[in-house]
C-alpha cells in the first residue's frame, strides 16, 4: 500500500527550527509542514504589513527556509505552510529570493490567497454568540481571515508546486491536502478525511505530540528535551495512521502523549469543525507497535457545515502593567500593603481604567485565591498590577504607580519593571463557503 | 489521593473557552475518574476561575474525558489581563482534586 510520511516541522510562529533541519535530513519524508499562525498572529501580521506592504509574513520565514529550503529541495521534499500570514503573496517572493540566493536550480512556489474577507464581511455579521454585529468595531477593525480548506492546497500540490504558502488555513488541512493530492481522496470520503484530519491535528502542534510539553517529573518523565524530535506522520492510502520520529531525537511518542494532543483544543470530540469535515474521534484507539511508534486509528467524519469560520482582529483596548518585588520574612503583608496602596494611587490620581487586576506572583497569580489559599506563605512575592483603558496616555500611568512605591511604598520594594501597550484582540464570526473564492499565485525559478 | 496519582492532563484554549483533557494512566483507574471527577465537582473546584459551564465529554476506549469551560479565561485569551492569559497552567489545578 502507498504511504506518506510527513514532517509537523512547526507547532507555533515562534518554535524551535533545529527539529525541523532534522526532519528533513533524517525523517525520509515527503511533505514537510508548518504551522505557525496562532489566532491572533494575522491582525498583528496585518499591522505589520499596513505599515510595509513587503511584510506582513512570518518573521521567522526567511530563517526557516534558510535551514530546510536546499535539503527539501535536493530530497524533493515538497513543504507546505501558513507563514505567508496576511501576504502569502510577499512572502512567496521572499522564499524565491532565498532559492536564488541558495544557488538552487529549479523551485515553484505556490501562493495562496483569498482568506483575508474584510471586503466580503457585512457590517451586519454577528459577532461570536454575542449577537453584537460587526459594525460596533468601526475603525478599530483591522482584519477579518477566513479559515481555508485543503482544496486550493490540493490544487497548488497537482500545479506541481515544491512549496505551498499560504495564510489563514484550518490547520489540519496543511496535512490534509498532501494526503489528498497524493492518494487522490474524494472530497466527500467522510471517513477518510476525519483520518486525514486526526494526523493533521496530532501533527499541527509540532513537538506536543513528541513528548514536548508533557514532563512531570517523578510522574511523566520525558528524556531529552533539550534535543526534542519533532514528529512523522506515516500515513497510508486507507487512511491508517502512525505517528513516529527521527530514531535518537529527543522526546517520546507514546500512547500517553498521543492520547493529550488528539484531546488538545478539540472541544466535542465526535465533532471537530474543520472547513474539509466535521471530525469524529470519538471512537479512536491507540496502539504502541514499538518505541517512538504509535498507531492511531478509528477516526471518522460527516459532512463539512458549508460555513467558514472567520477571524476577525480589531483593536481593543490599551493595557499598562506595573511589578515589583518583595522578600523576607514579612513579604506578603509588605506586597500585600503595595497592592492597596496602588489601587488607591489609580483611585485618587484618576487613572481612567475600564478594568484592573492585582496579582501577588507566587502566591494567587494562575489559579485565584480560592485554590491558592491553603499553601504556605512564600519566601519572595511579586506584584502585580494590570489595568486595561481607553488609550495608550492613561495605560503608562499604571506603571508608574508601581513605580512610585520604590519611594513611597512599603520597604525593601525592588525589580520594578513596567510596560504598555495596544491589545488586538480576536473575535469570530461565521461566512458562507461560497462567498470565499480561494486564488493562487506561481513564483518559479528554472522554469 | 489527589487526581494526580492516577491521570494526567493538557489544557487547551480557544476564544474565552478552556479545554482540559484528564487521562488515567492505568486503564483500570478510568472508571474512577468517571464517578468521582463529574462536571458539577469540577465546576465547584474552578468556582473562582470559571464563570460559565462545564461540560464532559467522555473517551472511555482511551480512559480519558475532555472538559470544556465556557467563560473561564478572562474574557478570551486574546485580551485577558491575566499573567496565564491561555489558561494553560489550569491542568495542574485539575490534577489537586482529592478523590477517595
Amino acid at each position: 500500500m502507498k504511504t506518506l510520511r510527513i514532517g509537523g516541522g512547526a507547532g507555533y510562529s515562534g518554535d524551535r527550527i533545529e527539529p525541523a533541519a532534522e526532519l528533513a535530513e533524517h525523517g525520509d519524508i515527503d511533505y514537510l509542514i508548518f504551522e505557525c499562525l496562532a489566532e491572533r498572529t494575522i491582525a498583528l501580521a496585518q499591522q505589520a504589513k499596513m505599515k510595509d506592504p513587503a511584510l506582513g509574513y512570518d518573521p521567522l520565514l526567511e530563517a526557516r527556509m534558510l535551514a530546510v529550503l536546499k535539503t527539501c529541495a535536493e530530497k524533493g521534499i515538497r513543504i507546505v505552510t501558513n507563514m505567508g500570514a496576511a501576504n502569502p503573496l510577499a512572502a512567496a517572493a521572499k522564499i524565491r529570493e532565498i532559492a536564488v540566493s541558495l544557488g538552487l536550480p529549479k523551485l515553484k512556489i505556490a501562493a495562496v490567497v483569498g482568506d483575508d474577507v474584510l471586503e466580503q464581511l457585512h457590517a451586519g455579521d454577528y459577532l461570536d454568540d454575542t449577537g453584537e454585529p460587526v459594525a460596533a468595531l468601526g475603525a478599530r477593525l483591522l482584519s477579518a481571515n477566513a479559515y481555508l480548506g485543503a482544496q486550493p492546497l490540493v490544487d497548488a500540490l497537482a500545479a506541481g508546486a515544491d512549496v505551498v504558502i499560504t495564510g489563514r488555513v484550518a490547520d489540519p488541512a496543511l496535512v490534509l491536502a498532501p494526503l489528498i493530492h497524493s492518494f487522490g481522496w474524494a472530497m466527500d470520503d467522510w471517513q477518510r478525511l476525519g483520518q486525514g484530519t486526526l494526523a493533521g491535528h496530532l501533527l499541527e502542534c509540532a513537538g506536543q505530540v513528541s513528548g514536548g510539553y508533557f514532563a512531570d517529573p517523578g510522574y511523566k518523565d520525558v528524556a531529552n528535551l533539550a534535543r526534542l524530535g519533532f514528529p512523522i506522520a506515516v500515513v497510508g492510502e486507507d487512511g491508517s495512521l502512525e505517528i513516529t520520529k527521527v530514531a535518537g531525537s529527543g522526546g517520546s511518542i507514546n500512547t500517553a502523549t498521543c492520547t493529550e494532543q488528539l484531546i488538545y483544543e478539540i472541544h466535542d470530540p465526535a465533532a471537530y469543525q474543520t472547513p474539509d469535515v466535521v471530525a469524529d474521534f470519538s471512537q479512536v484507539t491507540m496502539t504502541q507497535l514499538g518505541p517512538d511508534r504509535v498507531a492511531v486509528s478509528g477516526a471518522t467524519g460527516h459532512p463539512k457545515s458549508g460555513m467558514l469560520k472567520v477571524s476577525v482582529g480589531y483593536i481593543d483596548s490599551y493595557v499598562g502593567e506595573g511589578q515589583i518585588s518583595y522578600a523576607g520574612s514579612g513579604a506578603l503583608a509588605r506586597a500585600t500593603l503595595a497592592q492597596d496602596i496602588v489601587a488607591e494611587r489609580l483611585q485618587l490620581t484618576g487613572v481612567a481604567l475600564t478594568e484592573v487586576r492585582y496579582d501577588l506572583l507566587g502566591v494567587n497569580a494562575i489559579h485565584g485565591l480560592e485554590l491558592a489559599a491553603q499553601a504556605a506563605e512564600p519566601y519572595e512575592v511579586r506584584l502585580r498590577v494590570t489595568g486595561r483603558t481607553d488609550s495608550m496616555r492613561e495605560a503608562v500611568r499604571v506603571g508608574n504607580e508601581v513605580e512610585t512605591l520604590y519611594t513611597c511604598g512599603p520597604a525593601g520594594g525592588g525589580g520594578v519593571t513596567k510596560s504598555s501597550r495596544e491589545v488586538v484582540a480576536i473575535r469570530s464570526t461565521l461566512l458562507e463557503a461560497a462567498q470565499v473564492k480561494p486564488a493562487i499565485h506561481f513564483e518559479e525559478i528554472g522554469s | 489521593m489527589k487526581l494526580r496519582e492516577i491521570a494526567h492532563a493538557r489544557a487547551g484554549d480557544k476564544g474565552d473557552i478552556s479545554n482540559l483533557s484528564l487521562i488515567a494512566y492505568r486503564a483500570e483507574d478510568y472508571a474512577l475518574l468517571e464517578k468521582h471527577v463529574t462536571p458539577e465537582r469540577v465546576q465547584a473546584h474552578f468556582k473562582g476561575v470559571v464563570h460559565g459551564g462545564v461540560q464532559r465529554f467522555l473517551l472511555p476506549q482511551l480512559g480519558a474525558m475532555n472538559f470544556v469551560m465556557q467563560h473561564a479565561l478572562g474574557g478570551g485569551v486574546t485580551r485577558s489581563l491575566a499573567l496565564d492569559a491561555h489558561g494553560k497552567s489550569l491542568s495542574s489545578a485539575l490534577l489537586d482534586i482529592d478523590i477517595e
